[in-house]
């Protein structure tokens, strides 16, 4: 380290330049985002593109969560993409130590099915998802959406739940098992706890996917009692206008359970991300 | 405390054959220790005796009980990883244990039991620090505490000191045989380090290639090596191995040289002749067996080894006790122990 020659202080300013710019390119949809949300609808199109407005309204807000069926949708959304977590999470679980541990007739096969699924453009698929949920008689259900999101995201989650248990050394398990547990035990006790970081990130991962799944939302769904968020985000849209102050503020509302569920689950999910990459 | 046999054991991965017709009888409180280069089927052998790897073929009895296909964990045996296998989320007292957690043992009986295989093992202070928190001895001492406290029918160490410096592997290999003689359970040890093999075993068993090559005390196997393989495997530094054409009384070496062996057996059937570094006398030239020129010479203080050429043999090595003056380039003379040197028929076998 004593080597390192040291830097020149431009380059220190310039390195925290580019992050900045980085933050600023990244947060600012975000801040356009509030800040049409706060705007009074008289101003938003006489102030045009400046940075603040000279007047701010909760009413938006207020109009959004009292006026609208906003809340129906962001329960829609929530039971939708916690299930469709939990539900995925617990499979990829399952799939990824299977994949990871044991070794079976046509595992070969089924990892490239599963990379395969990946490969397709979702715009093929829906029709004849469409007309399997129809079949089912699923349409407009929470239900369909729930399956067919799990059944999406399995894949992806498998990999990633995978890579974590081969993270976790095997002889861990087997001292386990010399210690006395069952294979079962060896995973609740042992492996599962040192999971713990590879369910938080493939329940975060899910968790986003599905909250933020337009498609088919939007093509399984036309009820509006059973629309999701995304869904019900377009009913702003009416023939005539765009309300954008209240489906601004729709949006904003529609961030915080994504956020609060990622500090929740942040500091997971960083040792998470890391510790499947480099962990031997 | 128990008493082990395996009877024509063996080992495939599917149309691979890692073992074959193992036979090892392995008495109460003995220190076995299974030897051989990798992928040699040590580590396997050890495994199946644990219960980790199905065994293929044959049985394999605890005090007489069949254990083919009895789980690990009720088995009753207690193993020391290589890697450790600490488990990361458990302090040292927890992870030390873990198997009476499992085996729902009153949480006072616990306390108590780790606290006494702490201070045995001098890890008292540590008992509340996470395993990442260790240096590699210590952890290395967990996984033994963790082995003890079981009290269990018998212990294996699968490679044990790998991850250790030289240093600490000698001071751990005295814990070790301190432990054995303490608890003087029965112990099986894996290890491909000629060295911890000789100095830990009560009887080593060398492996290679599948097959049981010599079973016996570290000083059989020095002494009376069962073929060319195990001749050169123990013994540090390694044995001299010279070709030469086999006759009436004795053996010729490539470059002429008669060397006259008294042996019982035919000694025409020799084609190879072992002679152990040690065995080797530096004599004045041309009063021994051979004339050499030192190549390279090593100053061990307590012992010179001399790398030396013979014209028409090669290289070989000898070993001197104390310091000799020899400097590289000085012709010198060899004299070959012959009651210590060790004849090999073709296939390998010495020929006694």
């Amino acid at each position: 380290m004593s080597i390192m020659r040291r830097r020149h202080p431009l380059f220190a300013v310039g390195k925290y330049a580019a992050l900045l710019f980085y933050l600023a390119f990244a947060l600012f949809p975000l801040y356009w985002l509030l800040k049409i949300a706060l705007t009074p609808d008289a101003l938003i199109f006489s102030e045009g593109t400046r940075l603040l407005p000279s007047a701010m309204t909760w009413s938006n807000f207020s109009a959004v969560l009292f006026a609208t069926d906003f809340l129906a949708y962001f329960g829609n959304s929530l039971i939708v993409s916690l299930g469709t977590a939990f539900v995925t999470t617990l499979v990829a679980a399952g799939a990824g130590y299977a994949f990871s541990r044991f070794v079976f007739a046509g595992k070969k096969i089924i990892i490239a099915v599963m990379l395969i699924t990946q490969m397709f453009p979702l715009l093929m698929i829906i029709a004849p998802i469409y007309k399997i949920v129809a079949d089912l008689g699923l349409l407009n259900s929470l239900t369909s959406l729930i399956v067919v999101y799990t059944a999406f995201n399995i894949p992806f989650a498998t990999f990633l739940m995978q890579s974590f248990f081969d993270g976790i050394p095997k002889d861990l398990e087997e001292a386990a098992m010399m210690d006395g547990c069952s294979r079962f035990q060896a995973l609740r006790k042992v492996v599962f706890p040192l999971t713990l970081p590879g369910l938080g990130a493939t329940l975060g991962f899910v968790f986003t996917a599905a909250w933020s799944e337009l498609l088919f939302a939007l093509m399984l769904i036309s009820r509006n009692d059973a629309m999701t968020f995304p869904v019900g985000l377009l009913t702003f849209v009416s023939k005539f206008s765009v309300d954008w102050g209240q489906m601004m503020a729709a949006g904003v509302l529609a961030l915080i359970p994504s956020c609060l569920f990622f500090i929740f689950i942040q500091r997971y999910l960083v040792q998470g991300l890391t510790s499947g990459a480099v962990k031997g | 405390m128990a008493h082990l046999e395996l009877k024509d054991v063996s080992k495939s991965y599917g149309p691979v054959e890692v073992l074959r017709d193992i036979n090892l009888q392995i008495a109460d409180g003995e220190f076995v220790v299974l030897v051989g280069p990798s992928g040699c089927g040590k580590s396997t052998l050890l495994r199946m005796i644990a219960g980790l790897e199905p065994i293929s073929g044959g049985d394999f009895l605890i005090d007489g009980a069949h254990m083919n296909d009895v789980r690990p964990r009720d088995r009753d045996i207690a193993m020391v990883f290589q890697s450790y296998a600490l488990y990361p989320h458990m302090d040292v007292g927890r992870n030390m244990g873990f198997s009476m957690e499992i085996r729902k043992e009153p949480t006072e009986t616990r306390r108590s039991k780790v606290a006494e295989a702490a201070q045995t093992l001098g890890l008292s202070h540590l008992i509340d620090r996470l395993p990442k928190a260790l240096s590699g001895g210590q952890r290395q001492r967990v996984a033994m505490g963790r082995a003890i406290i079981r009290n269990p029918r018998a212990f294996l160490f699968d490679e044990p000191l790998s991850n250790l410096d030289a240093a600490l592997r000698v001071e751990m290999r005295l814990e070790i045989a301190r432990l054995h003689q303490k608890l003087g359970s029965t112990m099986i040890y894996v290890t491909h380090d000629q060295v911890e093999a000789l100095t830990l075993a009560d009887r080593i068993v060398v492996l290679h290639g599948g097959d049981i090559q010599q079973v016996g005390s570290p000083l059989e196997l020095y002494e009376r090596p069962a073929n060319r393989f195990v001749a050169q495997f123990i013994g540090s530094p390694t044995m001299n191995v010279v070709e030469v054409e086999g006759g009436e009384t004795g053996v010729t070496t490539r470059n002429g040289t008669l060397i006259s062996v008294p042996r019982t057996s035919d000694t025409r059937r020799a084609t190879a002749l072992g002679i152990r570094p040690e065995h080797l006398e530096v004599v004045d030239l041309n009063q021994g067996d051979l004339t050499a020129v030192a190549d390279v010479v090593e100053h061990l203080g307590s012992d010179t080894n001399i790398y030396v050429k013979v014209d028409g043999i090669g290289p070989l090595m000898v070993r001197k006790h104390g310091n000799i003056p020899a400097r590289s380039g000085d012709r010198i003379g060899l004299r070959i122990q012959v009651e210590n040197a060790h004849l090999f028929a073709p296939d390998g076998t010495t020929l006694s």
